[in-house]
Order: structure tokens, then C-alpha cells, then sequence
């Protein structure tokens, strides 16, 4: 390969990045790193945000590369840096999110000696990235650098690491744009078969019953994915549901939306799932979380699936039409089949599937009872929609709980990318972060970390870097004083015996973020919120509101594990006269 | 669902790149996963474009199966994944059998050992080392057969196969 320029390895790295279209990345330097953080230095054309902890790098990053669709991109030291990052990087993982991580590492020839700040990172991060590079030759660098964002954002997203020696940082060597660098054996299937897609439009056509179960793949196909995705659901009349993953791709406020299944979906959403006769699944991956117990998943119904990786297909379930591909691509084709055939659904029978479908709906399972006294969450996570409703420049992330569930089930999303949320992995932690990284990406938007207070004492340290780049995130804490999810389990399954889930010594959270130089606010009274939250997004700064809500409230309705999808339990059951029709099998359980 | 699928054997040659940690990849991915390692083999087969060929003896249901294919084809570095229980193919399996036996158990190794078509590329007055070339179960009843007459240790390759016919490179 014909050399452009003979650059040091650092140089190469930072040239590589800008040619990739790398504007930002987020690190923490140490010894194994300083060459690249000195070529840095001497440089304009990338912006360094120095977090406080690796892991807050990383999910940083992953918020920036969900709400823009760009990887995100990770600088840490060798050793502790690297294995700090372990978290981020396993969550980047398990929700396909596209992440280039560069680990400093001690000079090739200390490599396995034990050395300072040594650690075998390719083979910590083997089992927990896409795919790792430990780049041991000059010569290989540059390649490898456009090699590692080629497979973070190609076919199913994912973290890549690239390991780079300090000896290769220092040493010279050739230079190759990215134009150059094809895969040798990397190459995702996009188009789907045709054949199989045809399939796929007949069966709808020909359904009775027929539900769309959407999910994460469809926001990382694109923003054109969700507009095809929008198109073709309101073209068939259909109802649809999306996985925690994928809320935002279908507008949530259309009455065709039955709102997020699972766990703890709604109920007609689940119920749907389970009594439909075709499901078509879109970028989702029949999670534990949605499917209850397996041989009870919606066990009538044929099921379509579309999805990029073909490992995914049959994992779980079985199903009857897989098609390979990314989604975007093959709702293009759906599309044009159904249009050219003039398709449409059996009308008379989607009129009754709509009215059963509304019996499930007038069951209100999202229903809470919001007194005079203590605020409850659901009611803080709907006023806070209210007063956000009306901007386009919202970004919602999350961290892990119940305060996240309620976050899914009452904030409401009309477009991808503005809901960034750990779903997989569950990463307590995620928020503030990602919050961090969404607003680096979108510095006059609102941006909102819905938290528990357990959850923010994870990556709290990172109320330092929001300070220093003057990113106004609001920390938006449903304060309970207790880990609320695990609270919720040990009262349903282990006897109400609260085992380590009390949140004891909690700080001052007005106190601490005016130590931080943002702006603390605290309200305990349901007349007191809306005030709270309307200063809470005027003031220009970093914002803590501690709102502080009733310990006792469960998260429904709920499928106990272990249960099949469509039996629930509800959180505001008055008799079992109350209840809808639930099928034989449900009632034994419930 | 599964509860009643078979478990089956499979054999499944993987093509990858020669590259540092490719078989530390595929293992972790067995381990990982909980799948199930009975043999493996691994070896350089073409220096021009830098491959090699793993050769992995795994049991499973079919719907596992399908998924430790569709798993192992999805890693960076593998070119091709092939289940050769599929189609018609030849299995071999090396092995290097030490006897330690004298007297009439000595004599009766030999014996066996001419019946089996195995060598021995070393004898002394109280051992013999035989090579055997064979399926599976060739080599079990050998070293089964070996087993009564005296002390014996082996050393095993674990099994490499290819397909019958043209079709090139599996």
C-alpha cells in the first residue's frame, strides 16, 4: 500500500479519527496514553471531554452515539483505565451501540511481563466488545483504526476496542485514508430476500389479528427506518408496540400505539402479543424481558422477523418467516409490495381485533392513585412530560429501576434518538453520563437524567465534568429512599424481607450540586412540583431536583418471572369481579 | 419446546484468519455460551491468504446448533462456517498409544496392533508406541483393547474432516 505521509503513531491515530468525521471524544489520560494526549494538545480539530471515571467515558459516549446515530469514541489509559471502561463497554454490547474505545498499553516488548498499569485488555474485552484490535505493528495502524469504526457501526452495531502499545504511539509510520480499507471477511447482509419478504407482506395481508413488535434495531437502521417503519404501520391500520429499546420510532401520541411491552408493559400490549395471529418483529430480539415464560409466548400466532444479525433469529423463538437484513431496507420493500399488490387487511376482522384490543385499553393498567400528601413517581414522570411536551429539542436518558420503567411507561416519545435508556446490561449508573454525552452532541437542547437516588451515586463524580464544559443537564432524581426495584421483588418474592435495598446516608442533593456550582432544588409536595420543574428547565446551569416520592409504590403492571407474557399483575385491582376475561392457563397463575 | 429435540453430534470446520487470539475468540464463544467443546483442532491450511482451519466437534439440539453456526459466523475474523455433519465427509483422528506390558501381554499388543493396521514408532524391551489413524471409534476400541495388557497413556489429536466431492475449500 502506497504510504501518504509517515506520521508517529498518535498522529496517525488523531488523523484517522477526523477522517472517520470524529469531532469529539471522551477520556482520561494516563502514563500508557500521553503521546496521544500531546498530539492533542497540539491540535484544534477534535475537543476532548475530560470525564471523571473511565466508565462515565464510555457512557458518555454511548449517549452521544445514540441521539446522533455516530459511534461514540473512547480514550482511557492502560490497566485500570481500560478495565474501568469493562462496564460501558459490555453495555455498549448488549444494546448494539456503536462505540470505538482506543486503551493505551504498556510498549510491545513489556507486553506480558507484568508491567506498570498492565493488564491483558484484548483478552479482558474479548468476550464484552464486537470485536478488540491489539495493534503490535506500525504498519497496521491506520488500517486498523478505520477497520475498528467500519465494524463498530456496520451490521449490528457494537464496541470495538483498539488497543495501541505507547512504542507504536512514538514510532513513525505510514499513513492510509479510509477509502482504502475494505474488509476481508466483515460484510453484513442489508438487502433482505425478496422472496421472503413477499412472504411476509402475504401473511399480513391475509392476518386477522396482526401486530408490529418493534424494537432497538429500528433506531439504529436510521431516522429513515422509523419514517418507513411510521408509514407503513399507519398504511396497514395495524397496531403497534415497541420494546424499551426502540420507544421513539413510532410516534407514542398515535392512537395505533399500544405502548411498550414486557416486564412491565401495558396491559393490551402484552395481551395483544400473546393473541395476535401475525407478528411482525422489527429490530427486536424476543428478550427474556417481553417473551415470559418460552413455551407460553404467544404460541397461536405466525411470526415474522427482520433483523440484521442473523444470530438472532431463533434464538429464543422460533419463528416462520426470517428474513435477514436491515430494517430500513426491508420496509423500502414492504412498502412498494404492498402498495403494487394493493394490499389490505381483512377490515372487518381488524374492526373487531381494534375492539378487543380497546377492551384491554379501558383496563387503564398505567393507572395510579396521585393524593394530596406525597408525590407519587408516575405523577413526577407526567408533569415533567407536560412541561416538555411542546419542545422538539428534549433528550430523556435513564438510569436503572423502577424510576426508569415509569420513565417508559409515562414520558412519551415522538421521534427516535431522544430516549437513551440501559436495557440489557441495566447498567445502575447510565444516566448522568449519557446525559453528558447526549448534551455534548446537542449543546442547546434540554436534556434530562430521570434517576433514583441509588442509581446516581454510581457516576456521581461526573457533576465535576458537567461543571467544566458548561453542559446545563438536569438531574431529574425520584428520590425513595430505597432501591426501589429490588425493594419491589423482595416484597412480591422473598417475603418483604428488605435485604441491603435502603438507601442510608444519602447526601444532601441541593447541597451537592451547589458544590458543584449548579442550581439545587428539592420539592416533597405534590402542589410544590410543577414550580420545581419549571425552574428546574429555565435555569441555564446544571440542575439537581430531589423530588422526593412514596417509598411504598410498585412498578405494574408486572409479568412475575417465570410467568407467561399475558399474565400480569396489576398494581390497582379493586376484585377479581374487575377483572377482564384473562385465558384459562392465566388464571391458575395470577 | 425443546425439551424433546435430540442431542446430536456435529462436526464444524471454521475458516478464519491467522491472526493472534482468533482461536481464543472462538472458545470464548463456546464457553461463553455454554456450548459444548468435545474435540478441536487447529492448524494454519493456507499461508497465501493467511487462514486457517479450525475443526470443532460440538453436540447439541438442532436449534443450538444452528445457533453456535449462526454465533461462530458472526465473529470479525471467521470467513466460513460449515457443518460437515450435514453432508457426506471423511473423519480422521490421530493417535499416539503408549503400552507398557512384557511377557505374553507384550507380544499379545503386537498382535492387536497388526490387526488395526497401527505402527509402532518405538519400542523398548518393556514398551511399544503405537500410531493409529482412524475415525473415533477405531481408536476407542484400540486403546480399550490396549487397556487390559498394561500400563497405557495416550496422546490424542482430536478430529479433522473434510467433505467428499469438488466443492472447494471445505
Amino acid at each position: 500500500m502506497m504510504a501518504d505521509q509517515e506520521l508517529t503513531g498518535a498522529e496517525i491515530v488523531l488523523k484517522a479519527l477526523v477522517d472517520q468525521g470524529v469531532d469529539v471524544i471522551f477520556g482520561y489520560p494516563g502514563g500508557a496514553v500521553l503521546p496521544i494526549y500531546d498530539a492533542l494538545f497540539q491540535q484544534n480539530s477534535i475537543r476532548h471531554i475530560l470525564v471523571r471515571q473511565e466508565a462515565g467515558a464510555v457512557h458518555a459516549a454511548e449517549g452521544y452515539a445514540r441521539s446522533t446515530g455516530k459511534p461514540g469514541v473512547v480514550l482511557v489509559t492502560s490497566g485500570p483505565g481500560a478495565t474501568n471502561a469493562v462496564t460501558g463497554l459490555t453495555d455498549a454490547l448488549m444494546d448494539s451501540i456503536p462505540v470505538v474505545c482506543l486503551t493505551g498499553q504498556v510498549a510491545t516488548h513489556m507486553i506480558g511481563n507484568d508491567a506498570f498499569q498492565e493488564c491483558d485488555t484484548t483478552g479482558i474485552t474479548r468476550p464484552c466488545t464486537k470485536h478488540n484490535y491489539l495493534v503490535k505493528d506500525i504498519n497496521d495502524l491506520a488500517r486498523v483504526m478505520h477497520e475498528a469504526f467500519f465494524v463498530a457501526s456496520n451490521g449490528r452495531p457494537g464496541p470495538v476496542v483498539v488497543d495501541l502499545p505507547k512504542d507504536i504511539q512514538i514510532t513513525p509510520g505510514p499513513y492510509i485514508g479510509p477509502g482504502t480499507v475494505k474488509h476481508r471477511t466483515y460484510r453484513p447482509q442489508v438487502k433482505g430476500d425478496l422472496a421472503q419478504i413477499r412472504r411476509a407482506v402475504d401473511m399480513l395481508a391475509a392476518a386477522k389479528r396482526p401486530l408490529f413488535y418493534t424494537g432497538g434495531g429500528v433506531i439504529n437502521s436510521g431516522v429513515q427506518a422509523s419514517k418507513l417503519m411510521t408509514e407503513f404501520v399507519r398504511m396497514t391500520g395495524c397496531p403497534i408496540t415497541n420494546t424499551l429499546m426502540g420507544l421513539g420510532a413510532y410516534p407514542a401520541s398515535d392512537k395505533q400505539f399500544l405502548g411498550m411491552l414486557g416486564m412491565h408493559g401495558t396491559y393490551e400490549a402484552n395481551m395483544a402479543m400473546h393473541d395476535c395471529d401475525v407478528m411482525i418483529c422489527l429490530g427486536a430480539r424476543f428478550d427474556d424481558r417481553v417473551t415470559g415464560r418460552l413455551d407460553a409466548f404467544s404460541p397461536n400466532s405466525l411470526k415474522v422477523h427482520v433483523d440484521i444479525d442473523p444470530s438472532s433469529i431463533n434464538k429464543n423463538i422460533r419463528v416462520d418467516v426470517p428474513i435477514v437484513g436491515d430494517v430500513g431496507h426491508v420496509l423500502e420493500a414492504m412498502i412498494k409490495l404492498w402498495k403494487a399488490g394493493i394490499h389490505q387487511c381483512d377490515q372487518a376482522a381488524l374492526s373487531s381485533w381494534w375492539a378487543q384490543i380497546e377492551q384491554w385499553r379501558s383496563r387503564r393498567s398505567l393507572d395510579y392513585e396521585q393524593g394530596s400528601d406525597l408525590i407519587k413517581p408516575q405523577y413526577a414522570i407526567e408533569r415533567l412530560y407536560h412541561h416538555t411536551r411542546d419542545r422538539e429539542d428534549v433528550f430523556i436518558t435513564t438510569e436503572v429501576g423502577q424510576h426508569q420503567m415509569w420513565a417508559a411507561q409515562h414520558f412519551h416519545f415522538e421521534r427516535p434518538n431522544h430516549w437513551m435508556t440501559s436495557g440489557g446490561l441495566g447498567t445502575m449508573g447510565y444516566g448522568l453520563p449519557a446525559a453528558m454525552g447526549v448534551q455534548v452532541a446537542h449543546p442547546e437542547a434540554l436534556v434530562i437524567d430521570i434517576a433514583g437516588e441509588a442509581s446516581i451515586l454510581m457516576n456521581i463524580q461526573e457533576l465535576s465534568t458537567l461543571t467544566q464544559y458548561n453542559l446545563p443537564v438536569k438531574v431529574f432524581i425520584l428520590n425513595n429512599r430505597y432501591m426501589g426495584m429490588v425493594r419491589q421483588w423482595q416484597e412480591l418474592m422473598h417475603g418483604s424481607r428488605y435485604s441491603e435495598s435502603y438507601m442510608d446516608s444519602l447526601p444532601d442533593f441541593v447541597k451537592l450540586a451547589e458544590s458543584f456550582n449548579g442550581v439545587g432544588l428539592k420539592v416533597d409536595r405534590p402542589g410544590d412540583l410543577d414550580e420545581a420543574i419549571v425552574a428546574m428547565i429555565k435555569a441555564d446551569n446544571t440542575v439537581i431536583l430531589d423530588v422526593q416520592v412514596d417509598p411504598a409504590e410498585n412498578c405494574f403492571p408486572m409479568v412475575p418471572s417465570g410467568a407467561a407474557h399475558n399474565e400480569m399483575i396489576f398494581g390497582n385491582e379493586k376484585s377479581d369481579a374487575d377483572r377482564p376475561s384473562v385465558s384459562d392457563d392465566g388464571m391458575a397463575l395470577v | 419446546m425443546t425439551k424433546t429435540e435430540a442431542i446430536e453430534r456435529h462436526l464444524i470446520a471454521v475458516i478464519v484468519d491467522n491472526e493472534a487470539g482468533v482461536l481464543a475468540r472462538v472458545i470464548g464463544l463456546f464457553s461463553g455460551r455454554g456450548y459444548n467443546i468435545e474435540s478441536l483442532t487447529v492448524a494454519q491450511v493456507d499461508d497465501a491468504v493467511n487462514v486457517s482451519r479450525i475443526n470443532v466437534v460440538t453436540t447439541g439440539t438442532p436449534m443450538v446448533i444452528a445457533q453456535i453456526i449462526a454465533q461462530l459466523d458472526r465473529l470479525v475474523p471467521v470467513h466460513r462456517v460449515t457443518d460437515l455433519t450435514e453432508g457426506r465427509h471423511v473423519e480422521r483422528e490421530l493417535a499416539l498409544i503408549k503400552v507398557q506390558a512384557s511377557g505374553e501381554q507384550r507380544v499379545e499388543s503386537l498382535r492387536i496392533a497388526d490387526i488395526f493396521r497401527a505402527r509402532a514408532v518405538d519400542s523398548t524391551d518393556r514398551s511399544f508406541v503405537f500410531e493409529l489413524t482412524g475415525t473415533t471409534e477405531k481408536l476407542d476400541d484400540f486403546i480399550r483393547l490396549m487397556k487390559p495388557l498394561g500400563s497405557v497413556n495416550v496422546s490424542r489429536t482430536g478430529v479433522v474432516a473434510i467433505s467428499r466431492g469438488p466443492i472447494d475449500g471445505q
